[in-house]
């Protein structure tokens, strides 16, 4: 078996995103195309908010129930001046965080130690992949039950779905710590916590980040989920509560508003991700999926 | 009585940039006969892999023609074949050897059962019919080289195109499949435009050595091989005139490098 | 030369390969078996009315699926669900395919993707429970709305990423157009693919029991609201139960279509890393 023979196929596939710009050097035209790119994408944007327009206008669907972007963006406009609606973020961003870091906390640090012991990692195997799969919304009526609406009953939910995110991609890192770099540290005298310290921690980071990203995402759609259904105070309870009081652009926009948080959170662990990974894209193999 | 295949008149590229144009390949003029095996070799970066680009249709050159059979090829011609140097990514890793092998038969040839048989006799001739339902993953780099091989075989085209394919092998696979070229070559007639960077290989596989200068390339010395056809990887390399014909091309590619070849006014055919 | 040693199976004397099936039934059964003791008798002793014992939930379970609330409650909303997510996958790699090739489609939709995927899904069921009322159609519409992105997402990365020394075969060759859609692009992608589908039904999952919890009057997600607003404990753990075993049930159909479907990803995955 030649092992040569794929590996420089899999770091040239990963560096040639685009499948016919690897033949010359085009730094000016690459610019040129990042403008069209990014003005071609701003086009996407306008002819999906005129269609968007339109299908009221038209009547194609009741304009009561979905309001046109005339009515949805002044909505969101106002909203961005009124006091509540900041709070409503700072609810969701708190209750967010909070679960965030519980959840990574917990996962890493678990995770971490049931990668190094291969009896923890054989006798907790079924269990893990008994609960990961079960959907945490499933638990919102049990959390309803034991914690009314308290903030506690959504962060149950939020941590029970954005741990496995964690803990699973740190097991795949802890997994990956390469078995030749393990002994030459070994052979070195390096006692348990800085073989720790020094070669799985830093193996694993890539992974963790990775973890995090994905957990990231899903905590802020759990976050706004529980206070939907659970009640907690925050931006999916003003949505649930506008929509009862019939107050449709309101409704459409918080939704915007949700995904403009969403999108926020996404760039910026993306970002966050992707300088963990410049500096260890060495040690890591193509992405995990 | 030439019968001529492939010929390339001022073909010339050159690439645009941001900092200027780069003229990659500045005139190259040769022409292939039909049951000809021509090497192309010249110094690293020269533009061999851009040439190659050019003849199969890939690349459109600055200006220039290629003309396969008398007609300019302006896309991959059907009657053409190409083996690349990065077996690896040439092979489809989802389809098994003999998918690979047939895939681009399937258009060409509708009966499965004449698709059946050119396979088979395509994996045979480079010795793979046992590992026809193996994946190429599965097998070492010289077997997937040869799948590449038996797919442009099955193919049946008149050229059959070759990038630098042994490059990526070592050493003793490398002469095995050398010597598969030659066998191809002399038992089936076909015509091989193979392109290397290494000098002894060009003067074991081919009966012309067509040697590029720098870039931007011209061709700088076409050496007509007169070493027996029958080819041994022990006595012909042992062969005096072997050695004489290397060190030429070798003293070629030298001068290449320096840059001291002159550039002929008109180009030699 | 060797053809594959990963073809070549090793066999092991007889009674080890019992010792390892017996060992490995004892790592995969061991912890759960202890949780459910522990979680057994902690709840004899302490009162918590939240948390019956697990033989109270499997009573409750099986008198409460087993039986005609089956193909009245769990029976649509498994119907449901497969034709949400089976839409969500179908569309996801038609449209994913098409805007992956064109380019400047992708230039055009790509920023807006990626704010549409960034909503929440659980944020479209007011919308869509509004516009068509609590219907099957709805609840459809909300799972393809909310499971549709990354499968869409993932496979326009994965086309466009389609190796160029693996498209410049395919042109030299002379490949039609539908050849290379079917063997060469749509496989090059199908590992991306699967990544968007993995992800896809999970939120169809979520979706499917969220929309039936608060927007309807059937379905698993609404008895199991049902439930808990009536105090049946035991029945709402059993329905939780059901939910997890169709979730882990999903899980399991879904890695076994993916070891099929990317068994050459794997491979050479395998090969790289030896």
């Amino acid at each position: 078996m030649q092992p040569s023979a794929l590996a420089p196929a899999a770091v040239a596939r990963a560096s040639t995103p685009a499948p016919s710009s690897s033949s010359s050097p085009r730094r000016g035209r690459g610019r040129r195309r990042a403008a069209r790119r990014a003005g071609l994408g701003a086009l996407g944007i306008v002819l999906f908010v005129g269609v968007w327009q339109l299908v009221p206008t038209a009547g194609l669907l009741d304009g009561r129930y979905f309001p046109p972007p005339t009515a949805v963006l002044p909505r969101l406009a106002t909203d961005l001046g009124d006091l509540e609606f900041w709070r409503n973020i700072r609810r969701t961003m708190s209750t967010w965080a909070i679960g965030l870091v519980v959840a990574t906390s917990a996962a890493t640090v678990l995770a971490t130690v049931i990668g190094l012991v291969p009896f923890l990692r054989s006798a907790t195997h079924t269990t893990v992949e008994f609960l990961r799969p079960i959907p945490s919304v499933a638990l919102i009526p049990l959390c309803v039950l034991v914690f009314g609406i308290q903030p506690q009953a959504a962060l149950v939910i939020i941590v029970f779905a954005s741990f496995w995110q964690v803990f699973v991609q740190v097991l795949y890192g802890v997994a990956d710590v390469d078995s030749v770099a393990r002994d030459t540290a070994r052979s070195f005298g390096l006692g348990r916590w800085s073989r720790v310290r020094h070669l799985v921690l830093p193996t694993a980071l890539p992974y963790l980040m990775t973890g995090v990203r994905l957990a990231a995402a899903v905590a802020l759609i759990l976050a706004i989920t529980a206070e939907m259904f659970i009640g907690n105070p925050g931006l999916g309870r003003a949505l649930i509560f506008a929509q009862s009081a019939g107050d449709y652009p309101q409704v459409y926009a918080l939704v915007i508003a949700t995904g403009l948080l969403g999108l926020g959170v996404n760039l910026v662990f993306r970002l966050v991700e992707r300088r963990a990974l410049s500096w260890h894209q060495s040690v890591r193999g193509e992405e995990v999926p | 009585m030439p019968d001529n295949l492939l010929t390339v008149t001022g073909l010339r590229k050159v690439y645009d940039s941001s900092t200027g144009s780069v003229e990659a390949i500045g005139d190259i003029t040769f022409r292939m006969d039909a049951g000809e095996l021509v090497c192309i070799v010249g110094p690293s970066g020269c533009g061999k892999t851009t040439l190659l680009k050019c003849i199969s249709g890939l690349l459109k050159p600055t200006s220039g023609s290629v003309e396969l059979r008398g007609r300019p090829v302006t896309s991959p011609p059907p009657n053409m074949a190409l083996v690349f140097q990065e077996y690896g990514r040439s092979l489809y890793p989802w389809l098994t050897v003999r998918g690979n092998v047939e895939l681009p038969l399937k258009h060409k040839y509708p009966s499965r059962s004449e698709r059946g048989r050119l396979v088979e006799d395509a994996l045979r001739a480079v010795g793979l019919d046992h590992a026809a339902a193996s994946y190429p993953w599965q097998l070492s780099g010289g077997m997937q080289q040869r799948v590449a091989i038996a797919r442009a075989v099955a193919y049946q085209p008149e050229v059959l195109i070759m990038d630098e394919p042994f490059a990526a092998v070592d050493a003793q696979t490398r002469a095995d499949l050398e010597d598969l070229v030659r066998a191809l070559h002399r038992e089936r007639g076909m015509s091989i435009l193979f392109v290397t960077h290494d000098i002894d290989e060009s003067v074991y596989l081919g009966e012309r050595v067509v040697v590029l200068s720098k870039s931007p390339t011209w061709v700088q010395e076409d050496v007509h091989v007169d070493l027996p056809d029958d080819r041994d990887q022990i006595t012909t390399r042992a062969l005096p005139r072997f050695t004489a014909l290397r060190t030429h091309v070798y003293e070629q590619i030298q001068r290449a490098k320096r840059g001291e070849a002159v550039r002929p006014p008109a180009p030699v055919a | 030369m060797t053809t594959s040693s990963g073809a070549v199976a090793r066999s092991r004397p007889r009674h080890r390969t019992w010792q390892r099936l017996v060992g490995g039934a004892g790592f995969a059964l061991g912890l759960p078996v202890v949780l459910l003791l522990v979680w057994g008798i902690w709840a004899s002793f302490a009162v918590s009315p939240f948390f019956p014992s697990p033989l109270v939930i499997g009573d409750a379970f099986v008198s409460t699926w087993v039986g005609p609330s089956f193909l009245q409650d769990v029976l649509p909303s498994l119907a449901r669900l497969a034709v949400g997510a089976a839409l969500s996958i179908l569309l996801g790699v038609v449209l994913g395919t098409v805007i992956g090739l064109v380019r400047w489609l992708g230039d055009l939709l790509e920023p807006l993707l990626e704010f549409l995927r960034a909503i929440p899904p659980p944020v479209l069921i007011p919308i869509v429970a509004v516009l068509l009322g609590p219907t099957d159609a709805m609840k459809i519409t909300v799972i393809v709305a909310g499971s549709l992105w990354p499968v869409l997402l993932n496979t326009i990365d994965g086309v466009r990423a389609t190796d160029a020394v693996m498209t410049e075969t395919a042109r030299s060759f002379s490949l039609t157009r539908t050849e290379r859609l079917r063997y060469l692009v749509l496989p090059a992608a199908s590992p991306r693919i699967m990544t968007g589908v993995r992800q896809a039904l999970s939120i169809a999952l979520i979706l499917m029991v969220i929309s039936e919890m608060f927007f309807s009057s059937s379905g698993l997600g609404y008895r199991i609201v049902y439930f808990q607003r009536n105090y049946l404990i035991d029945q709402m753990w059993g329905g939780i139960v059901l939910l997890g075993l169709i979730g882990v049930l999903l899980a399991v159909v879904f890695s076994l279509v993916e070891r099929r479907v990317l068994r050459w990803y794997h491979g050479t995955k395998e090969v790289a890393r030896a």
